[in-house]
């Protein structure tokens, strides 16, 4: 009888977000689909009230069915028969449940079956999911593909695919080749068309794939024979119900057991092009990954939550030297700090997120009519703040996430270490996060830019910095006036050199240093709107965050050029 | 095809949670202290009546229960996870019911509804733990009725077969329709809330609850279907003096508070010997195996 939703008043608090007002208006444009369906609001309250119903429903199902389930699932995992997967008993419950609970398609419109939802409620659902069993969140979770299908696919697929999603078919991203990961411009999986079937054909084989025997699949492919590069390929729609597409394997995995990473092998197997043929990957996947890598984010942020519950209830309940653990200030801090990080990367988890919505929304208004100046400059404002923020809850989402799940273990002691307690699992399903839809690493890459074209730092600058606080704040407000200074003067010091090399090198530490301001900005917001729930948060992560950057300053302001010699192992 | 069924429902206190405070000094239920919710196996049932459902799409599903105004919330519910519409039974005179008068109550209310299949609800109340209404419905209506029920394994034609949960096993029998099913807590579990039938259904509401203030009359009036319908003695053509406590021979005498002590204890040790034994008595007493 837990529910995930309620017993955390973080969520709401991030649901209520003042820009959600302007997010609702863009998102149910003067809500004209009351008129047809009977589940569509009337109003900005009545929407918020639909977004808080819905996550109650999917904070029950997740304390009641998916968290129950997730020991069992991750020992019974899923099995491959005859080039097909089975789910894990509780895996099937659990789609069951959210099958008829109709959270398949939340954020699709409604003439396909959707519901509508912003993407912030959307990344919210994800976040609870992701707390009762992490695993679970890549199947549910792999309807944000249906995005993707809906921005580049024709109104024709778009009818006959988006209302299978939304009926609770699940969806897959074929994009990962046994010598293409990272690289994804080398995929080599053979598309060509068949006049003789009217349809493209593939051929090939793909590896890693994610819930590789879903219903409907959205495949990378090389359209143009020739090719060896990412211009030559094509997004491709597969329906299982064609065939010709069997699973050869299921990999045995340290975490996340009960998503079944498949290896595909496609013989003649008949597909669809989605959009245009050679902006597969240069327009469609790179889509497709921006919102994958918010959901991981999102499954970081759960993780995160689920590995602070563990060590909390823990710490409370074990006695040693007398008292409870939690009374030792060794242990407090550790707790207090997972507390910090959890906060810091959910706020800058539904940051994100809003500018994905604000960004998507007008996209969407932009299929329809001419959007008016402001519009068009509130769009590429908002795309440009969800292009920077993305690569960086992606990345410290999961890397916090890792670290609370390390952190839980050594509350619990030895009992941690034992395969009883939960902790382990979390142990393992975190592990994953800070590597698949682009490492750590490659998020860095991606966000580099924004780091020298000022771009983090300007949204500290004028968004953040000139907010108004309360007085007691002020001196959290020093130190992050402070740290935006000092990320500043490092990254100049860096630009100067014109070293490529060296930017490379330390392009970590900057990124990491404009994250860290930027989330102890977010937290200093939350507390002074809800200081009961963040001001500690705000204390700890702050204080945790200026020694951080200090780190970082201090590394880059000695590194001299010729200390580069010491890192080159090639 | 499909199946006219009606679920019989109540709210309850949920007695599984009882703090200290769950009982007043008089040892009645302290009903202020202890959350409503939907009566744990009238889930069950209403489960059973939403897989008929699925199987038969034209079936209609209509939640019955009798009960105070905040008593719609449990039709709400039902509606909530699939059910097409509720009926409230309420009225003064209808307080106090014991099982016989709230047969009564209830079998008048059917009447009225007029059309149905199967009258399905839970084996028993978590607050009464009786498992008599259910059968007492169907005598006053005069239907065949299965207990203990576990699964409908399918309907054929005005033919309907059921599993039974009996001790140690399980009974299959058939009975004609309409017919009268009480569900035990071992057949499947509801399915939960359904999201675009919760945004459909929140501001559905009785006449009264429509009528106060904040109330959502005019919203009512332009969508018919957030109507719960609320029936009082009258109208369902009922005898008040089968009504309430007017009509329940029950009478409490006494009401103890009882604590529960070991009667008997055995004392087991390590040994294989003591172990077996053990073994071989929780088996034969069905409490593991």
């Amino acid at each position: 009888m837990a529910n995930f939703y309620t017993d955390t008043p973080e969520l709401k608090h991030h649901l209520s977000h003042p820009l959600m007002k302007h997010i609702v208006e863009l998102k149910e444009r003067n809500f004209a689909d009351r008129e047809k369906f009977d589940y569509a609001p009337a109003d900005f309250e009545d929407a918020m009230d639909n977004y808080d119903k819905v996550l109650e429903i999917v904070g029950e199902i997740c304390g009641d069915i998916v968290a129950p389930n997730a020991e069992g699932v991750d020992h019974e995992g899923p099995v491959c028969a005859n080039g097909r997967v089975q789910y894990a008993s509780g895996t099937q419950a659990n789609l069951d449940a959210t099958r008829k609970a109709g959270l398949m398609g939340m954020s699709m419109p409604r003439r396909f079956g959707g519901l509508n939802f912003p993407i912030t409620p959307y990344i919210m659902a994800a976040d609870i999911v992701s707390r009762a069993d992490a695993g679970f969140e890549n199947l549910w979770g792999l309807q944000d593909c249906a995005e993707t299908l809906y921005e580049f696919g024709n109104e024709d697929q778009k009818m006959r695919f988006l209302t299978r999603v939304c009926n609770g078919e699940t969806m897959s991203m074929d994009l990962t080749e046994p010598d293409a990961g990272s690289d994804l411009q080398s995929v080599m999986l053979k598309a060509t068309y068949s006049e003789k079937d009217g349809c493209w054909l593939l051929n090939g084989v793909k590896r890693f794939i994610t819930n590789g025997d879903a219903d409907i699949h959205l495949v990378l492919a090389r359209s143009e024979e020739g090719t060896h590069d990412g211009r030559g390929l094509s997004m491709f729609i597969y329906d299982k119900q064609q065939g010709g597409v069997n699973v050869r394997r299921i990999e045995n995995k340290m975490g996340i057991k009960g998503s079944p990473t498949c290896e595909l092998v496609y013989k003649n197997a008949k597909a669809e092009l989605c959009g245009d043929t050679k902006l597969g990957l240069i327009k469609y996947v790179m889509a497709l990954m921006n919102g994958a890598r918010l959901g991981i984010a999102a499954q970081g942020v759960g993780i995160s939550q689920a590995a602070f519950n563990e060590a909390l209830a823990y710490a409370k309940d074990r006695k040693q030297f007398g008292k409870a653990i939690i009374e030792f200030p060794a242990v407090a801090e550790m707790l207090s700090l997972m507390k910090a990080k959890l906060d810091a990367s959910r706020a800058l988890l539904y940051e994100t997120s809003r500018f994905v919505d604000i960004y998507k929304a007008l996209d969407d208004i932009a299929k329809e009519r001419k959007l008016e100046p402001e519009e068009r400059q509130e769009q590429k404002k908002f795309a440009k703040l969800a292009d920077s923020f993305t690569p960086l809850v992606k990345m410290m989402g999961s890397e916090y996430a890792n670290q609370n799940a390390y952190d839980c273990i050594q509350v619990h002691g030895g009992s941690g270490f034992m395969k009883e307690y939960t902790c382990e699992r979390l142990y393992r399903d975190a592990r994953i996060t800070s590597i698949y839809e682009g490492t750590s690493q490659l998020q860095t890459v991606a966000a580099i830019r924004y780091v020298t074209t000022g771009a983090y730092l300007n949204q500290i600058r004028d968004a953040y910095e000139t907010l108004h606080f309360d007085a007691r704040f002020d001196v959290l407000r020093d130190k992050l006036k402070d740290m935006a200074d000092k990320a500043g003067m490092a990254i100049n010091q860096v630009v100067e050199t014109k070293n490529q090399e060296l930017l490379d090198l330390v392009a970590r530490r900057l990124v990491e240093m404009c994250a860290h301001t930027i989330m102890g900005h977010l937290l200093l917001q939350d507390a002074n709107k809800a200081p009961e729930l963040f001001e500690k948060s705000a204390n700890v992560y702050i204080r945790y965050a200026e020694a951080e950057v200090e780190k970082h300053i201090t590394f880059i302001r000695k590194f001299q050029e010729e200390n580069l010699e010491n890192y080159r192992m090639a | 095809m499909g199946y006219k069924i009606i679920v019989l429902a109540k709210q309850v206190p949920d007695t599984r949670n009882v703090g200290k405070d769950a009982m007043t000094a008089e040892g009645t239920i302290n009903r202020a202290a202890l959350p409503a919710i939907f009566n744990p196996e009238d889930l069950n049932a209403l489960e059973q009546a939403l897989q008929i459902k699925d199987k038969y799409p034209d079936s209609t599903i209509t939640m019955l229960t009798m009960g105070p105004g905040r008593a719609a919330e449990v039709l709400l519910e039902g509606m909530y996870r699939g059910a097409d519409a509720g009926v409230l039974l309420t009225d003064r005179a209808f307080a106090g019911a014991d099982t016989l008068a709230t047969s009564y109550a209830l079998s008048t209310a059917i009447k009225k509804i007029g059309e149905y299949d199967i009258i399905i609800g839970g084996r028993q109340a978590i607050d009464g733990d009786t498992a008599q209404v259910g059968p007492q419905v169907a005598e006053k209506l005069g239907l065949t009725q299965i207990t203990y029920a576990e699964k409908i394994e399918k309907i054929e034609g005005k033919t309907i077969r059921v599993q039974r949960h009996i001790p140690g096993g399980i009974e299959t029998v058939e009975g004609p329709l309409p017919i009268v099913i009480t569900v035990n807590g071992s057949a499947d579990p509801c399915r939960p809330r359904n999201a675009k039938r919760v945004m459909k259904f929140k501001y559905a509401q009785t006449p009264s609850q429509a009528a106060a203030e904040g109330g959502n009359a005019e919203l009512i009036k332009a969508r018919p279907y957030l109507n719960i319908k609320e029936w009082t003695v009258a109208d369902v053509d009922g005898d008040v003096k089968q009504c309430g406590l007017n009509g329940s021979p029950t009478k409490v005498k006494t009401i103890k508070n009882i604590v529960f002590a070991a009667k008997e204890s055995k004392k087991f040790t390590a040994a294989d010997a003591d172990i077996e034994s053990l073994m071989v008595e929780l088996i034969e007493n069905k409490i593991v195996g």
